[in-house]
């Protein structure tokens, strides 16, 4: 099986933790061995244990995680939550703490998984099912987007989000100023970041969308048409609905993408707690407090543990996501 | 519990200007409800196809084309300078550093990352219960890089060796004999490689996944065939499922590949470049918004862009070629 685009949507993968049968039963217990099991145990060790001691250390206190490592907790089970308080609300040594942010990377998430994908649905509709001259140049023209990487949006769109875009004299995005000052209205708030990942997420989300939609069955729209439903209508009452499990799965991988981005952050948002999310937050006291290890721990582990629940809860969907949007950039 | 008040209320927004935004569309679509006869197609292309186009246009399309021009401008984008910005990035000295780590990265990471990830597919198709593991080392996919980061960040802590041992690795040396292990991160050139330890750990469950699949997909009478003419253990596997999954696995080593060219949070939180480790993505980044000279960053973003296209064209001719075998 390829790991085609196209097909990743409208056929489920195996699931990943369940297994199909392909290889006949008695093969397989004939191929299996304690050798392999074990090397795949010892590689399953290998990947857990570096989470896991950021776990353990995010527990400890700030004297034993600073001064000794991770599993000597075995002759020293000293343990406390004290850690996460501080870095959730800030205390003596980090004076700011993570709850904003963490707040922030939901109020950034949210809104950028569900634009995309409502945004590239109603395109993929068109592209699909309302005939017109040029659909198919529009299609490749967007599948083609994909090759580019967001470094080369990034500094042209801060510049149009800050001081605005004109060619020559005619302008194509307008200065929008405070009244009377030299800051755009944008500074501070999370708009150019739900914008940015809109924009970035949309070729691919389209390119999905439209290799779903294509193959709901042709009589479905003709019937509607043929009863007088708009495009419109048909779009809200059939296309949308048939549409949510493709939907839920590219949403859920561009949350998480979403989440876990820092270049996008750090570019259109800035440090402040007004609008940074948690990376560029953990990114800077990583800098900063590197050597409280007790803190960095705990706020490293207060950011990962929204994905690993999505993680863990929607396996199913994540690795559709996933292998589906693993081309973003 | 003031955080929690005005964190709730940033949740607000956000849902807010998701209501707005929908509230929007769905007026527009009442609006576009009511074309008649013949304006109802043109309508309806407006609507449907108007936002995507417009986000496209402003975010992708215009950039590429002002970042284009800006890599031929200067540091401030006001005169033309040429290929200057692009001589200054291969042949300026110190910027070896970054081009040779980049080759480093696209080679080494997606090869290591495909390998293990293979050997991990091969041998979980033989276990009958594969789920945990497999649950296991496909979890660092949904850790961003930063957390990545700062989890090997404590793996590769250095103390003293005269001082108890915080950092696991060190750890180990030390368990193992060597009594004065390096401090890793300051380690030339071999922390470049540790770096790249962080970047396999994510994507070898990727790679495994995706082989896995591939794996479960060789139809199960194949493979008996071969091994009813006497093709088992490597040779099963270098005669019959390698072949098989081929397009898979180049899929996945170019896929990898685009990834470890664009990386730029991994090398920024683990050491910002310094120590002889900076890549290409980061030092764009610095150049564009820590030494706000425009014109070097544009000329290596469009250095990642042309790297890119190869990729991706040889990613997508290889698809087509196999959809049309199928």
């Amino acid at each position: 099986m390829s790991v085609e685009a196209h097909e990743i949507i409208p056929m489920p993968l195996p699931d990943p933790v369940g297994r199909e049968e392909s290889i006949p039963e008695a093969a397989r217990r004939k191929l299996s061995s304690p050798w392999a099991s074990g090397l795949v145990i010892l590689i399953t060790i290998l990947w857990t244990v570096p989470t896991f001691g950021l776990l353990v250390t995010s527990l400890r206190p700030a004297e034993q995680a600073q001064n000794s490592g991770w599993w000597t907790i075995v002759t020293d089970p000293a343990m406390t939550l004290s850690n996460y308080s501080e870095v959730l609300t800030g205390g003596s040594v980090i004076p700011n703490g993570i709850a904003p942010y963490f707040f922030n990377s939901f109020a950034i998430a949210i809104p950028a998984a569900i634009f995309p994908l409502v945004i590239a649905t109603m395109a993929a509709y068109a592209i699909a099912w309302v005939p017109f001259k040029g659909a198919t140049f529009i299609f490749f023209t967007i599948f083609a987007l994909q090759v580019i990487p967001l470094q080369m949006s990034l500094l042209p769109l801060l510049q149009m989000f800050n001081k605005g875009w004109s060619l020559g004299p005619i302008p194509i995005f307008p200065d929008m100023n405070k009244p009377g000052t030299e800051q755009s209205l944008f500074v501070g708030t999370y708009v150019p970041l739900w914008i940015a990942h809109t924009m970035f997420a949309l070729p691919l989300a389209i390119f999905l969308m439209h290799n779903f939609i294509n193959q709901l069955p042709r009589e479905l729209f003709e019937a509607a048409r043929v009863d007088g439903a708009s495009h419109f209508l048909i779009f809200r009452k059939l296309v949308l609905p048939l549409s949510v499990p493709a939907i839920a799965s590219i949403a859920i991988f561009q949350f998480l993408w979403v989440w876990n981005d820092l270049l996008v952050a750090l570019t259109f948002a800035g440090g402040t707690p007004d609008v940074a999310p948690i990376t560029a937050y953990l990114a800077n006291i990583k800098g900063t407090y590197g050597a409280q290890l007790h803190l960095i721990t705990a706020g490293a582990f207060i950011a990962i543990i929204v994905p690993l629940i999505v993680f863990f809860s929607l396996q199913r969907f994540f690795v559709r996501g996933l292998l589906a949007g693993s081309v973003k950039g | 519990m003031g955080e929690l008040a005005s964190g709730l209320v940033k949740i607000g927004t956000g849902l807010a200007a998701v209501a707005i935004v929908l509230g929007l569309l769905l007026l527009i679509f009442f609006i576009g409800a009511r074309a008649k006869g013949r304006a109802q197609g043109p309508v309806a292309i407006i609507v449907f196809l108007g936002p995507a186009v417009l986000l496209l246009l402003y975010g992708l399309i215009v950039p590429a084309f002002r970042t284009t021009v800006g890599s031929f401008q200067n540091a401030n984008g006001k005169n033309f300078v040429g290929f200057a910005n692009y001589s200054w990035i291969f042949t300026a000295p110190g910027n070896s550093t970054f081009l040779i780590n980049t080759v480093l990265w696209i080679v080494l990471v997606p090869l290591i990352s495909t390998g293990i990830g293979l050997m991990l597919a091969l041998l979980l198709d033989r276990m009958r219960r594969e789920s945990i593991s497999k649950s296991l080392i496909f979890m660092p996919m949904a850790i961003s890089f930063v957390g990545a980061g700062i989890i090997w960040g404590l793996v590769y802590e250095y103390r003293d060796p005269s001082q108890v041992q915080v950092g696991l690795l060190s750890q180990v040396a030390m368990w193992l004999g060597i009594d004065n292990p390096p401090n890793w991160i300051l380690w030339q050139p071999m922390n470049s490689f540790l770096l790249m330890i962080i970047m396999i750990w994510i994507q070898v469950g990727f790679a495994m996944v995706v082989l896995s699949a591939a794996i479960k997909a060789i139809p199960g009478d194949v493979v008996e065939a071969a091994e009813l003419d006497g093709a088992i253990g490597w040779k099963l596997f270098s005669r019959v499922t390698i072949p098989m999954i081929r397009g898979t696995l180049i899929v996945v080593l170019t896929t990898i590949m685009i990834a470890v060219l664009k990386i730029f949070d991994i090398v920024r939180t683990m050491t910002n470049g310094n120590f002889g480790t900076q890549v290409v993505a980061n030092e764009m980044y610095a150049q564009a918004f820590v030494q706000f000279d425009v014109g070097r960053g544009s000329a290596l973003a469009v250095v990642l862009f042309v790297a890119v296209i190869p990729l991706i064209a040889y990613n997508v001719t290889q698809l087509r070629k196999e959809r049309t075998i199928r």
